[in-house]
């Protein structure tokens, strides 16, 4: 079995965000990129899912795509443990762009796993877009996933509870927080090694985005805190009641 | 020409969202000037139906296969983009939670459509076809404009609100070609969370940090939020420590959320936490740390211990309600 780990390259989750003078783009100097937090997830799940005893599982691809300059993210997620890494050269315009050049080689993979949420722009659309595209299932917000012969078991959270489904190879994984315990950290032996694991560039298929960000803009400041003594706690409910009006 | 919108149901109810969903699809439906058309997959309940037009829905579409009960995501998908086509759907607007985030990608590619997923209002424009949505986690906001014919929006919960505008509507039967092989998922298992407030449907959350200590500390906690009608949540480490499910984690990495009220208890308010919540209309934070960036982002605060403000505001609350 061959298994995709789809892998983001996004900003650190602490990076102060900046923008150009016109708010046209986003300001990247001095931005640490990391892995998208749920690809990171969904990697380690990988990982574990090929050292199970017995697993059936060969090898495990990560694929993005970006320009040279994410090519440390995927060294990051060989040092972690994947076999190879997929590259195709172009900047991710949209989601649908970004299916649109995955689709070209993920057809091969049993299973596909994406991220939920990219940390960076929010959106939700690749995974589900590439599953569409390849005409293959797909299951969302997958907090557990076993592989039982040719049905793959996913525990996945819906808006009032959770469920254990059966699904038949070849799949689309869309998973979340639960699917591993903690991303997990690449060791020294696994850095080194990345280092000489393929890394192989494609070049973009023809593609139109359907959607573009035009402007950027920051949040209102919010007005001062109103401070209540401890002791005079119960005048803070009154004041959602009478003043904010919440209660 | 039409704008749709997918409303879905639990248990043969619409839930709050749908309202809401209903409410900003005939607003965007009036500003582009066409009806709007809903569109209910599985069995639900007669009386659930009637109640789209209080929220401007003119036509309702109408499939009771139970089939579609299953919450698949390929299945409802294919249902929805025959419905899109059938009424000439130039926007379709589903629910930004679990089921939405799951149909929506795979619609967007039936139709050629452009998707942007949690929108938090009506387009800035409608020519050219531009909205807006957080971006970065709620550190920032982008205006996107969509190029597609059709457009696909997932609208993020409470970021709307419901608009009553009484219409007269027709149910229609409504019957997309579907076969066996269409549903792909086979149900095993299913756990109903019961007697608590969804924190996607939660008008007001209460969350617990670090700062609550320990597991066992958390009955004043649920304590207030039953007596509130809210849901609970909590920040990372809480989940991450085992004291709470994953389901409840709001943050940049869990659930993002938009109160009309949060309460922030023991929560220092790291930048990741804030991002889940920032767009929640009240935030009151309890902490012992005066320096506390959760103060930064609060409306109300108390410098002071969780142990000692919760029987507080459990006493006040039960004034405020008898």
């Amino acid at each position: 079995m061959k298994i995709l780990v789809l892998i983001g390259n996004v900003p650190d989750t602490t990076t102060k965000i900046k923008f150009n003078a016109d708010k046209t783009a986003f300001d990247a100097n001095g931005v640490q990129w990391i892995i998208n937090p749920w690809d990171e997830l969904a990697l380690t799940r990988a990982m574990e899912l090929k050292e199970a005893p017995g697993s059936t599982v060969e090898t495990i691809v990560v694929a993005n795509v970006g320009r040279a300059e994410t090519e440390g993210t995927l060294r990051k997620a060989l040092a972690i443990g994947a076999d190879k890494a997929i590259r195709v050269d172009a900047d991710p315009l949209d989601a649908a762009y970004v299916a649109t050049q995955l689709a070209r080689f993920a057809g091969e993979f049993d299973l596909v796993f994406a991220g939920i949420e990219a940390s960076d722009y929010n959106g939700n659309a690749v995974g589900g877009m590439l599953a569409e595209m390849l005409g293959i299932n797909s299951v969302s917000a997958v907090s557990g996933l076993n592989i039982e012969g040719s049905q793959v078991i996913v525990n996945r959270e819906i808006d009032g509870g959770s469920q254990t489904l059966g699904v038949s190879l070849p799949l689309l994984a869309i998973v979340q927080k639960g699917i591993a315990k903690e991303p997990r950290i690449p060791a020294m032996r696994g850095i080194m090694m990345a280092r000489t694991k393929p890394l192989e560039v494609l070049q973009p298929v023809d593609a139109q985005p359907l959607t573009a960000i035009r402007t950027f803009e920051m949040p209102q400041p919010k007005a001062a805190c109103r401070k209540i003594g401890e002791d005079q706690a119960k005048e803070l409910i009154y004041l959602l009641r009478d003043e904010a009006k919440v209660l | 020409m039409s704008v749709l919108v997918y409303i879905e149901n639990w248990d043969g109810k619409f839930k709050k969202i749908s309202f809401e969903l209903a409410s900003y699809a005939s607003s965007l439906a009036a500003s582009l000037n066409v009806p709007a058309v809903a569109l209910s997959l599985g069995k639900v309940d007669n009386s659930e139906l009637s109640k789209l037009s209080v929220y401007g829905i003119s036509r309702i579409l109408n499939n009771p296969d139970e089939r579609f009960n299953a919450l698949d995501n390929q299945a409802i998908a294919k249902a929805v983009a025959q419905a899109a086509q059938t009424t000439g759907a130039t926007c379709v607007v589903l629910a930004h939670n679990n089921l939405g985030k799951a149909i929506a990608p795979r619609l967007a590619v039936k139709l050629k459509a452009g998707l942007v997923s949690a929108v938090n209002g009506l387009p800035v424009s409608t020519e050219p076809f531009v909205v807006k949505k957080m971006l970065f986690t709620g550190k920032a906001f982008g205006h996107i404009e969509m190029l597609s014919a059709v457009k696909v929006l997932t609208l993020s919960s409470n970021s709307f609100g419901l608009a009553e505008k009484q219409v007269t509507a027709s149910v229609e039967f409504f019957d997309p070609e579907m076969v066996d092989a269409d549903f792909h998922i086979q149900i095993k298992q299913t756990n109903k969370v019961t007697g608590k407030v969804l924190l996607s449907d939660a008008d007001i959350v209460v969350s617990g940090g670090r700062g609550m200590k320990a597991a066992e500390n958390w009955a004043p906690l649920e304590e207030l939020a039953a007596l509130l009608g809210a849901g609970t949540a909590c920040s990372r480490p809480v989940s991450d420590e085992g004291w709470r499910p994953h389901s409840e984690h709001v943050g940049q990495t869990g659930k993002i959320i938009a109160p009309n009220l949060y309460f922030a208890f023991g929560i220092s308010g790291a930048i990741q936490h804030l991002g889940g919540v920032s767009s929640s209309k009240v935030i009151v934070a309890v902490n012992k740390d005066p320096d506390a960036p959760i103060f930064e982002a609060a409306d109300y605060g108390i410098v002071g211990d969780v142990a000692k403000v919760l029987p507080q505001f459990i006493e006040a609350v039960k004034e405020i309600k008898s």
